[in-house]
């Protein structure tokens, strides 16, 4: 079809820039995430993310040395080096002044007037000399403007993980989405087996009700399952969100997998019959193991829908900080309390998607056969 | 216990016990219950064959039951009571949420977005599919623009949060108009068309799913329909509109559905970047207000939008069992 007629070059030049910006355009906004969150806070707040790689000017304020006062012709003098004496060891000076009022206001190498006829002259390589008629009793301020390099380290990460507690609500997440996963696979594995190879009165009403359950919104579950779950003593708890996810994954893990099952072969299944296979042969000896493409299809689903939930974790799971789950974490606590720290804010972010990116990129080909069989008809 | 403890022993037991159930209850039906013994064995074997499917479908019919089809119920029954439930007042719950203003601000804002979210979302997944379809990268493409689909709403509210910041130095929208010179604006403030950037995320997300379903429908076209027509002289934008798309519409109308299905149940966006203020709320946010303060009116909000979801139920059940006959 490469080069049939109707495709002319020109088209195909509009196609691959439309493609190319689209891309881009859906690829901005998580690549400013994961930028942001290994930049250092202030440069965060100081530079755009699209400006990371190269150095940030930024305004520094330093104390001269009151140490190395000494008395030259008449001349109170004060000289160093900012970048030693403030721990660092290179950088240079893009611009400096010796009041709050201008901060930047003087090239390297030049000399400022201050008040009281002080004076001030600083190197780009931040050699300074303070100079003062009277006496210096109070070691003077030093305004510079400095270039430092652009600065990426894991310092977000560490400190979310460390004094934020994320590392609990990673595990949290962890602890709901495992066993909600499984279970729900299994339970629904035979019920599919039944729908779709057994015969029974009342099998295509069943199959009806699975279907229109599909599209029920759990939003009505919420308040008679809770209601139910604190009458029966599971109250808010993991067990609760266990079940309630399992209850609400049901139906798509049994449309998704009856349509699969019922695409089998006839022959395959009609053979081992005559050969005396019971129906719990068939089902876990043919079935089950053909059906893995289709079972590994729903299990990427459910993972990534009870690892991304917030509303049944905010409903079903207790409310206190000890079992937040990440989604939870992130929209009741760290929007508010770190919601001017963009740079915790993005490694936060970037720790809960991270885990259904490494998911998404490795088993796409099972999702995209997922959403197939479970959206057309 | 710690929580993990708890999750490893769960999926034990719960994977015992399943397989455990599944496996006893066959092995009583055929030994103890209906044993095939000499004199009754033919109609013993048919008895069991015909409980035998209950008992496959049992845990699954008894956890839908109560997970989804009691809900129904319950949560309707619930909303005929007041605040504290002990009250019963009819539709009271109905009548005054009706008449609350903020009520009405989220069933409009919900409208605008069923309005927007599935055609925009439907739109850029059918113009992406068909542009990457013949892309010698076309599957890179794809899989780039897929990738939204993995994030989870809350995050997606994170990362664009970010885009709309008010800072030019970390907004792109306001560096932008730091660019031209204009002053920096809170896009999530400016009233009415805030909606508009809280569903731009959705879009974000949902246009990968869009593409990756109607990109196969566009594959399965019968490639000799697409020659016929160029061989007819058709142009690539004739090709498209009058013989491609007229054959996927089924599909169409399908990832049309499903994305406004999901845009009534979505409630983390407007939660995570605008919280309901500025006049963003919509149906499934404003429930959460009442959630654990007004189950009454919390259950009433959700039952209106189990009616607003109820014809593509009845839709769906009538095609499905149209496939089956």
């Amino acid at each position: 079809m490469e080069n049939i007629a109707g495709t002319k070059p020109a088209l195909n030049w509009a196609v691959n820039i439309s493609v190319v910006f689209l891309v881009v355009l859906w690829l901005v906004p998580t690549v400013g995430l994961l930028v942001s969150s290994f930049r250092d806070r202030e440069q965060i707040a100081v530079s755009a993310w699209w400006k990371s790689p190269f150095p940030v000017a930024q305004n520094f304020a330093a104390k001269a040395n009151l140490d190395n006062l000494t008395e030259r012709d008449g001349l109170f003098v004060i000289e160093g080096n900012i970048f030693t004496e403030g721990g660092n060891d290179e950088g240079s000076i893009a611009a400096f002044g010796g009041a709050r009022t201008s901060p930047d206001g003087t090239q390297p190498g030049d000399t400022a007037e201050l008040t009281r006829d002080r004076t001030l002259t600083v190197q780009a390589n931040g050699d300074y000399v303070y100079t003062s008629p009277a006496e210096i009793t109070r070691a003077p301020s030093i305004y510079f403007a400095s270039e430092t390099p652009p600065d990426f380290s894991l310092e977000n990460y560490e400190i979310i993980l460390t004094s934020d507690n994320m590392d609990r609500a990673f595990i949290n997440t962890l602890t709901v989405t495992i066993p909600a996963t499984i279970i729900p696979i299994l339970i629904a594995a035979f019920a599919a087996y039944a729908l779709a190879w057994m015969d029974f009165p009342g099998r295509g009403v069943l199959i009806a009700l699975v279907v229109g359950l599909l599209v029920v919104p759990l939003q009505l579950a919420l308040v008679p399952m809770l209601q139910l779950h604190n009458k029966v003593g599971i109250g808010q708890s993991y067990l609760g969100i266990w079940l309630a996810h399992t209850g609400f994954g049901l139906p798509l893990a049994i449309y998704l997998l009856r349509n699969y099952m019922v695409g089998l072969p006839r022959d395959i299944i009609e053979s081992a019959k005559v050969d005396g296979a019971t129906d719990f042969q068939v089902f876990t000896k043919i079935v089950l193991p053909l059906s893995f493409p289709a079972l590994a299809s729903f299990a990427i689903f459910q993972f990534l829908w009870t690892w991304n939930d917030l509303l049944v974790a905010k409903v079903f799971l207790p409310s206190n900080s000890e079992s937040w789950v990440m989604t939870v974490k992130i929209a009741d606590d760290l929007l508010g309390s770190r919601g001017g720290d963009w740079g915790i804010l993005a490694a936060a972010a970037f720790i809960s998607i991270a885990v259904p990116l490494i998911v998404f990129f490795t088993m796409q080909r099972y999702l995209v056969r997922g959403l197939l069989a479970g959206s057309v008809k | 216990m710690s929580p993990i403890m708890q999750g490893i022993i769960t999926i034990i037991v719960g994977v015992g016990g399943c397989v455990g159930y599944f496996y006893l209850s066959n092995l009583v039906l055929d030994k103890v219950i209906f044993p095939p013994k000499a004199g009754d064995k033919g109609r013993n074997i048919n008895r069991a064959t015909m409980v035998r499917p209950w008992l496959f479908l049992f845990p699954a019919m008894f956890a839908l039951g109560l997970y989804l089809v009691y809900p129904v119920i319950g949560s309707f029954w619930r909303s005929l009571f007041n605040r504290a439930g002990d009250e019963f007042i009819g539709f009271g719950n109905y009548s005054s949420m009706f008449a609350d203003s903020a009520f009405q601000t989220a069933f409009l804002n919900n409208f605008l977005w069923v309005l927007v979210v599935p055609a925009m979302a439907t739109f850029l997944g059918l113009l992406v599919a068909q542009l990457t379809d013949r892309l010698s990268w076309g599957n890179i493409a794809k899989s780039l623009i897929f990738m939204p689909m993995a994030i989870s709403f809350v995050g997606a509210s994170l990362i664009w949060r970010f885009v709309y910041a008010n800072n030019p130095d970390i907004g792109i929208i306001n560096a932008m108009r730091d660019f031209v010179g204009l002053a920096p604006i809170d896009v999530l403030q400016i009233p009415f068309w805030n909606n508009f950037f809280l569903m731009v995320i959705l879009i974000w997300i949902q246009t990968g799913f869009a593409m990756v379903i109607l990109s196969a429908a566009l594959r399965g076209i019968p490639e000799e329909t697409v020659e016929a027509a160029i061989i007819d002289g058709a142009n690539p934008f004739q090709i498209f509109f009058k013989i491609k798309v007229p054959q996927i519409m089924g599909t169409i109308v399908v990832v049309w559905t499903t994305i406004t299905i999901l845009v009534l149940k979505v409630f983390d966006i407007v939660y995570a970047m605008t919280g309901g203020n500025f006049e963003t709320e919509i149906l499934p946010s404003y429930m959460m207000d009442f959630m654990f303060r007004d189950d009454g009116r919390a259950t009433a909000v959700a039952f209106v939008i189990m009616i607003i979801v109820l014809p593509v139920m009845i839709w769906n059940i009538r095609q499905a069992r149209k496939e089956m006959n």
